[in-house]
């Protein structure tokens, strides 16, 4: 089954009067007919029409979505499903909300930094209209700051890494709890630093929160020597890390070895295909239903291997988060490439984004 | 008809186990070069397509809540019935085929789609992809309606029972997705104990379910606010003219019964008249389906093929049965729409997972293979196909029955001059 956006939620009386007049409409809902009027109106999956888009830096662009129903929020710091239709074919990722999650407006945002190997980020940063109509899924992730929030905090962003902070950072500004926060960002150069001006902005209007900006081209990266001039007492703060996966690495063993790790809260928000879970074996993989066959070496996913040999695959996330990719598999073991563990039972149900084969393997898929 | 004969005249046996292969070959690539291209353009097709079988619908539905008017029964009549055609063949059909899966898009997939007729998409999907796509047109194995309960074929068996067939052919026409729904059932594996217990119960549960709710919405639901709409307005009108009418008071009090009466009755003859246009709606859609469905395997240019002919098949042997198995119907852009593009039969059996609107443009490319590894590609105007049919089903009611004569080897030239 293809991925599909969030139930939205829909007033107790609406659903009431949908469900009273379903008979007229078998084996289609009321909903059918009505998302032919406007497409906002689904009860089915959350969507949201794009209000605005704003360029953050040559190559970032904010999003803001108004969604069809009221937004039931997030948590700052959590990440949102979105889907979009590109040459026909739905595609789904994750983006950090950079929004606060209760936005006068009631509108949300993501900011999207242009891969240019990628398929969804050109479009939202090069090809998306105002007007566009975006599908909406489950807010997730774990990366997100307590309530009540800490009174020392320290953030760490690298890149398009400050988009979870820039959300925290804004849902503090509106709360007016920036009491004491070290916020340490690095980008390559000026004009890559994304919210640049918002963060000023936040640096003027409050005094207990302190912006170190680290240009990465002149300065060279940020790594774990230079914390106890950046910030002494970096220890005794909750510290929040954003950015690539090799910062992140080496900021988290330094934590670690000073005792401080309870301190620390790290958002790995690309999984790690290719990381532990290299050097796999690969394996002949046959899709029992289309009969397809396809090699896939011991990097290369199921899915992204069967879509090679021409296989028609459900996929969602294609990050091993959603779900919409599994199959059954029916003989052979997987290696998870996030972990680099092994496993495969016959019936298990497979991610195939996520998954290589290691040896062949049957997929009732 | 003996066993050398059929091989006499098997499409296959001029073609070496190479040539087959190699025709397999190319019948791929046709197939890779259109899903390498599919896009943009196909999602707004099947898009605006469903959208306007909706408001085709929905127009038809909102004119006969009027049924008791002449003319608005007539138009809601035709664009229901349209409606409900397009619905099954251009849209259903093919989308349970999985035709649209490759948007990725979760209501038009053939994993959650569910269509406008007694059968339950799952059992469909097992009975025809599975089953009729698989082994079509291999006797005793292609579960297709016609073979299960009819004598379409010379070689079938004739039984005493077969002498009925041109009365329940005719009932079949007129009632076909009930029929297509029992069969979904698959008689003969419940015979055989091929199905377990559960599967059986599920199954029917299921068909009792899409039962229920396709004899409520067409024959309880529809009707039934088209009463009451036509009900309300009689009384809102009656009430009117009473209030202008001079004798106000006398005309009030008998009036309120009678008005009451006379609403009750317009709103049971616009319960009627909606229920008959349903029905009439139903029974145009049967009747249409059944057509194009029986035109596709059974005109006499259509091979079949006895299970040891098929044994060991190759992938190019099986693309030659799907060929030779299926036969197209020529008609006009509206009718190949109509036909939920099952014209090119041909085309649909080699690819059932090719989006439909691709079917007429490979068809030349088809051709021009059939033509070259001297294949029949069958085809013929709907009158005669559709004739041929009823003659076949009429002749072999009774024992006995000889092969038609096949067409031979495509030939541009010939049906250039033609």
């Amino acid at each position: 089954m293809a991925e599909r956006g969030a139930t939205p939620q829909v007033s107790l009386p609406r659903r009431r009067a949908l469900r009273a007049v379903r008979a007229l409409f078998s084996p289609l809902l009321p909903d059918d007919y009505l998302e032919l009027i406007n497409p906002l109106w689904s009860t089915r999956e959350l969507r949201g029409r794009i209000e605005r888009i704003e360029q953050e830096t040559p190559d970032t662009v904010t999003v803001l979505i108004r969604p069809g129903y009221e937004w039931p929020g997030h948590l700052p710091g959590q990440y949102l499903r979105i889907g979009v239709v590109i040459d026909g074919v739905h595609h789904w990722r994750a983006y950090s909300l950079t929004s606060e999650p209760d936005r006068p407006d009631g509108c949300i945002g993501i900011t999207p930094k242009l891969v240019d190997s990628g398929k969804v980020s050109p479009y939202l940063v090069r090809q998306a209209r105002p007007g566009d109509v975006v599908r909406l899924g489950g807010v997730e992730g774990t990366f997100v700051l307590p309530d009540p929030a800490p009174e020392k905090l320290l953030f760490i962003s690298a890149g398009s890494g400050i988009t979870p902070i820039m959300s925290m950072l804004r849902s503090l500004h509106r709360a007016d709890a920036v009491r004491d926060v070290a916020h340490i960002h690095s980008a390559r150069t000026e004009s890559d630093v994304i919210f640049a001006e918002r963060l000023r902005e936040i640096d003027r209007a409050h005094p207990g929160y302190r912006l170190g900006l680290r240009l990465s081209g002149e300065q060279g990266r940020i790594g774990p020597g230079d914390l106890d001039q950046l910030c002494p007492d970096w220890r005794s703060r909750h510290a929040f890390l954003s950015g690539p996966g090799e910062m992140l690495d080496a900021m988290g063993e330094h934590w670690e070895r000073q005792g401080v790790a309870e301190m620390l809260n790290v958002e790995r928000f690309q999984p790690m295909i290719g990381g532990a879970g290299g050097g796999g074996a690969g394996g002949r993989v046959r899709f029992a239903s289309s009969g397809v066959e396809a090699e896939c070496d011991g990097a290369t996913p199921i899915l992204a291997g069967g879509e090679a040999a021409g296989a028609v695959l459900p996929f969602g996330c294609r990050m091993g988060i959603c779900h919409t990719c599994v199959g059954r598999l029916c003989s052979g073991e997987v290696r998870d490439l996030r972990t680099g563990e092994v496993h495969g039972n016959e019936g298990e149900m497979i991610r195939t984004c996520v998954n290589a084969p290691e040896g062949p393997i049957e997929i009732a898929l | 008809m003996t066993a050398t004969s059929t091989e006499a005249t098997s499409p296959l046996s001029h073609l070496s186990g190479e040539q087959l292969d190699e025709l397999g070959r190319e019948l791929d690539s046709i197939r890779d070069r259109v899903f390498a291209d599919l896009g943009e353009r196909d999602r707004r097709y099947i898009e605006s397509m469903i959208a306007m079988q909706r408001r085709l619908a929905a127009s038809g539905r909102v004119l006969l809540l009027g049924s008791r008017s002449r003319p608005a029964w007539i138009a809601g009549t035709a664009a229901l019935s349209m409606a409900k055609i397009l619905e099954n063949m251009e849209i259903g059909h093919n989308v349970l085929h999985g035709q649209w899966d490759w948007m990725n898009d979760p209501q038009i997939n053939s994993s959650t789609w569910d269509w406008d007729t007694a059968s339950t998409a799952e059992a469909w999907k097992h009975s025809h992809n599975y089953v009729h796509h698989t082994f079509t047109n291999i006797l005793g194995k292609d579960k297709d309606l016609g073979y299960e309960i009819m004598r379409i074929d010379p070689r079938q068996k004739w039984y005493p029972v077969y002498l009925l067939q041109p009365f329940y052919n005719l009932l079949l026409m007129a009632f076909f997705e009930w029929g297509v729904a029992l069969h979904d059932l698959d008689f003969e594996a419940i015979r055989s104990g091929k199905k377990s217990k559960a599967q059986i119960k599920r199954e029917l549960a299921g068909i009792r379910e899409k039962a229920k709710s396709q004899v409520v919405k067409d024959y309880i639901a529809w009707p039934l606010l088209s009463g009451l709409a036509t009900a309300a307005l009689d009384a809102a009108l009656e009430a009117r003219r009473g209030r202008s009418g001079r004798r106000r008071v006398r005309r009030r009090r008998g009036g309120l019964a009678g008005v009451l009466g006379s609403a009750l009755r317009a709103g049971a003859g616009a319960y009627r008249s909606t229920a008959s246009a349903d029905a009439t709606a139903n029974v145009v859609r049967n009747v249409w389906a059944y057509a194009i469905i029986f035109c596709g395997h059974f005109p006499d240019q259509t091979y079949t093929f006895s299970p040891e002919e098929v044994e060991d098949e190759s992938r190019g042997g099986w693309y030659v049965r799907q060929l030779v198995g299926a036969a197209n119907i020529e008609g006009s852009a509206l009718f190949h729409v109509a036909s939920g593009n099952l014209g090119y039969q041909v085309e649909h059996h080699l690819f059932p997972d090719l989006p439909s609107t691709r079917y007429a443009e490979i068809a030349p490319q088809v051709k021009e293979i059939c033509e070259r590894y001297e294949l029949p590609y069958n085809s013929g105007p709907f009158g005669q196909q559709l004739g041929m049919v009823q003659r076949t089903i009429l002749r072999l009611a009774l024992p006995g029955g000889r092969q038609r004569k096949k067409p031979g080897p495509y030939r541009a030239e010939e049906h250039a001059a033609a």
